[in-house]
């Protein structure tokens, strides 16, 4: 129903690049995500596919033909916003149906699909009211359903959470995830959270510095990060890193180990230190060591442990659990 | 408001000031509504006296209105008003829109030119005005008038019209231009409603001083025809004799049809503060 290929796409704002050449293959149905740190070039790239800004150069392909000089509303494409969106002066119903309606479709048939979008995302209560009458969470579920009306090749979320509290944030994700799972539409999402992006994501596209950084599964992200910025940026808490040749290694320049392949020992370890912090979250235990060899650490414990600030104690690395890093701060497999 | 928040005597002062300012800003349209009932005698006598069964008279009112032309200036003045205030709101709007929307070369430079006429007041060019009307053939029409109304009003609207057009979300066009609305219609049906309040400030701005003003009727449309209703009441004003029951019973009348406008406006702008403030 929708694939999307970018061919070498680039964006400049003047002298500033803000996207260095981006190549990507989406195939239908997939649910990718563009994660970064702000000022990745991420919106800038999922406006590009929109048709919302122009590329500098470069080819954008959805279902194998070249939307380039193709206006929004003839791509098959419907966005989500993080500001919602909605019309201000229009009904939830008419939100819903003002797309259908502007590309002259028969009344049934937008009464038909806005009753059926409704009802996936329980809003049929809600359908006379105005925007400024509904809650956050309904909002977005109302600008959800204006993309789903559409029937769309492609699904663009531009940071659809971001305005959303935590409770709401978990829910509309949940439901996001049906959508797709129903709708088996090809959706491309943008975030800056990678909790959002590891458990939406068939495929994740970091991006850094307007460049791709590494494409995969979450879990390909997870346990073979291609990079150090990868391997930082994805994970909470971040990886530790340890500059090898104090560990006295010299098969690589970076050793990385991430907190929850560690164990925490009173007796015995490779690397002893001292407790600096330490966080009680219930189902886990974030401990913060400086330790003399390794630098600052954080291990994560499953459960709950007690151990004091400015206690002695020794981490130790799983075996087979390390990641190593060369020169150029690219993984060595 | 909440009793933590306000004492008596700042209430008090607060209000002293409102009361003493709607005081004077009422008191001279009192003045001539009243005198305005009054003859002519009772005028010269007693100026501040209501008027009572004595000396009320509606002589002024009959000599206006049996004139029979003030229909026609009344008619003038609002077609002129009423016009110039939709082409300053059309055209201000769209300019506005076009420079806090479009990104192009030299948008910067646009917005201070067009902003500029608010420094320069439009009467220097009063004798390039009434050449080039009367080159064109224009003296004596109406067209002449809502011409220089309607760039004298642009500049202000722009200024103010811009301002409030950036305040508009970017994603609410987009997600207009997604949806297949064409530029006219995300500036009609999204945006100009959204700045509802803004246009009806403008519009207030605008009509004011249009309405009330003597020179350009007086320069640009004399005529019998075109005469609007600030022109048409110095008919009654001489060198010699004043016929003060006339002028201030046509004040008086001239009052009505821009309140009515301004009632209008007004209530466009209390419902778009409170559209607002509610969200």
């Amino acid at each position: 129903m929708g694939s999307l290929q970018l061919k070498s796409v680039r964006k400049s704002f003047g002298p500033v690049d803000v996207l260095k050449g981006i190549d990507l293959d989406v195939k239908d149905g997939e649910f990718v995500i563009f994660v970064g740190p702000s000022g990745c070039g991420k919106s800038t790239l999922l406006r590009i596919i929109a048709g919302l800004d122009d590329a500098t150069s470069g080819n954008i392909l959805i279902d194998g033909s070249e939307v380039s000089a193709v206006p929004p509303a003839k791509r098959g494409i419907a966005m989500v916003f993080q500001s919602y969106a909605l019309y201000p002066h229009l009904s939830v119903k008419d939100n819903m149906g003002l797309g259908l309606k502007q590309a002259g479709a028969p009344k049934a048939e937008i009464e038909a699909r806005t009753k059926k979008a409704s009802s996936m995302l329980s809003l049929e209560n809600y359908l006379a009211r105005r925007p400024a009458e509904l809650s956050g969470g309904q909002r977005q579920r109302v600008a959800i359903g204006r993309a789903i009306v559409r029937e769309p090749k492609l699904f663009l979320f531009d940071e659809p959470l971001s305005n959303l509290d935590a409770a709401l944030r978990v829910n509309t994700r949940l439901e996001i995830a049906r959508l797709h799972r129903e709708l088996k539409a090809t959706m491309i999402y943008v975030t800056h959270d990678q909790v959002e992006a590891m458990t939406l994501a068939d495929k994740i596209v970091v991006l850094d510095g307007g460049v791709i950084q590494q494409v995969g599964s979450p879990m390909e992200l997870y346990n073979r990060p291609a990079n150090l910025f990868v391997a930082g940026f994805i994970g909470s808490p971040a990886m530790n890193f340890i500059d090898a040749s104090r560990l006295g290694r010299s098969d690589a320049t970076t050793i990385g180990v991430r907190p929850e392949h560690m164990a925490l020992s009173r007796e015995s370890g490779e690397w002893t230190g001292r407790v600096v912090h330490v966080e009680h979250l219930g189902a886990d235990t974030i401990v913060y060591l400086d330790s003399e060899k390794a630098g600052l650490l954080t291990v994560r414990l499953f459960g709950e442990h007690h151990y004091e600030p400015d206690e002695i104690v020794h981490a130790t690395a799983n075996a087979g659990q390390l990641h190593r890093f060369g020169d150029d701060g690219k993984m060595i497999r | 408001m909440s009793k933590a928040r306000t004492s008596l005597s700042r209430t008090a002062i607060v209000h002293a000031a409102l009361i003493a300012y709607t005081l004077i800003a009422v008191f001279p349209v009192f003045l001539t509504i009243i005198n305005s009932m009054k003859n002519r005698n009772a005028i010269f006598r007693n100026p501040m006296q209501l008027p009572t069964p004595a000396t009320f008279d509606l002589v002024g009112y009959r000599t206006v209105l049996g004139q029979g032309d003030f229909a026609l200036y009344f008619q003038n003045s609002l077609i002129v008003t009423v016009v110039s205030i939709f082409l300053v709101l059309l055209f201000g709007a769209m300019a506005a829109f076009a420079l806090s929307e479009y990104r192009f070369r030299g948008n910067t430079l646009m917005g201070l030119y067009l902003a500029l006429g608010i420094m320069i007041p439009i009467r220097l060019g009063t004798v390039a005005i009434l050449q080039g009307m009367v080159a064109t053939g224009l003296v004596n029409t109406l067209t002449a008038l809502i011409l220089v109304y309607t760039a004298q009003g642009l500049p202000l609207a722009v200024f103010i019209l811009s301002e409030f057009m950036r305040t508009v979300s970017d994603d609410l066009k987009n997600a207009g231009r997604i949806d297949g609305l064409s530029e006219y219609s995300i500036f009609f049906r999204l945006v100009l409603p959204l700045v509802r309040p803004a246009m009806a400030t403008v519009a207030v701005f605008t009509m004011i001083p249009i309405w009330n003003d003597l020179w350009f009727p007086l320069i640009l449309a004399p005529g019998e025809a075109t005469k609007t209703v600030t022109l048409g009441s110095q008919i009654f004003i001489g060198q010699f004799v004043t016929n003060w029951n006339a002028v201030l019973a046509a004040l008086s009348l001239a009052i009505l049809p821009v309140l009515v406008l301004y009632l209008a406006f007004s209530r466009q702008l209390i419902r778009g503060i409170t559209s607002g403030a509610v969200k």
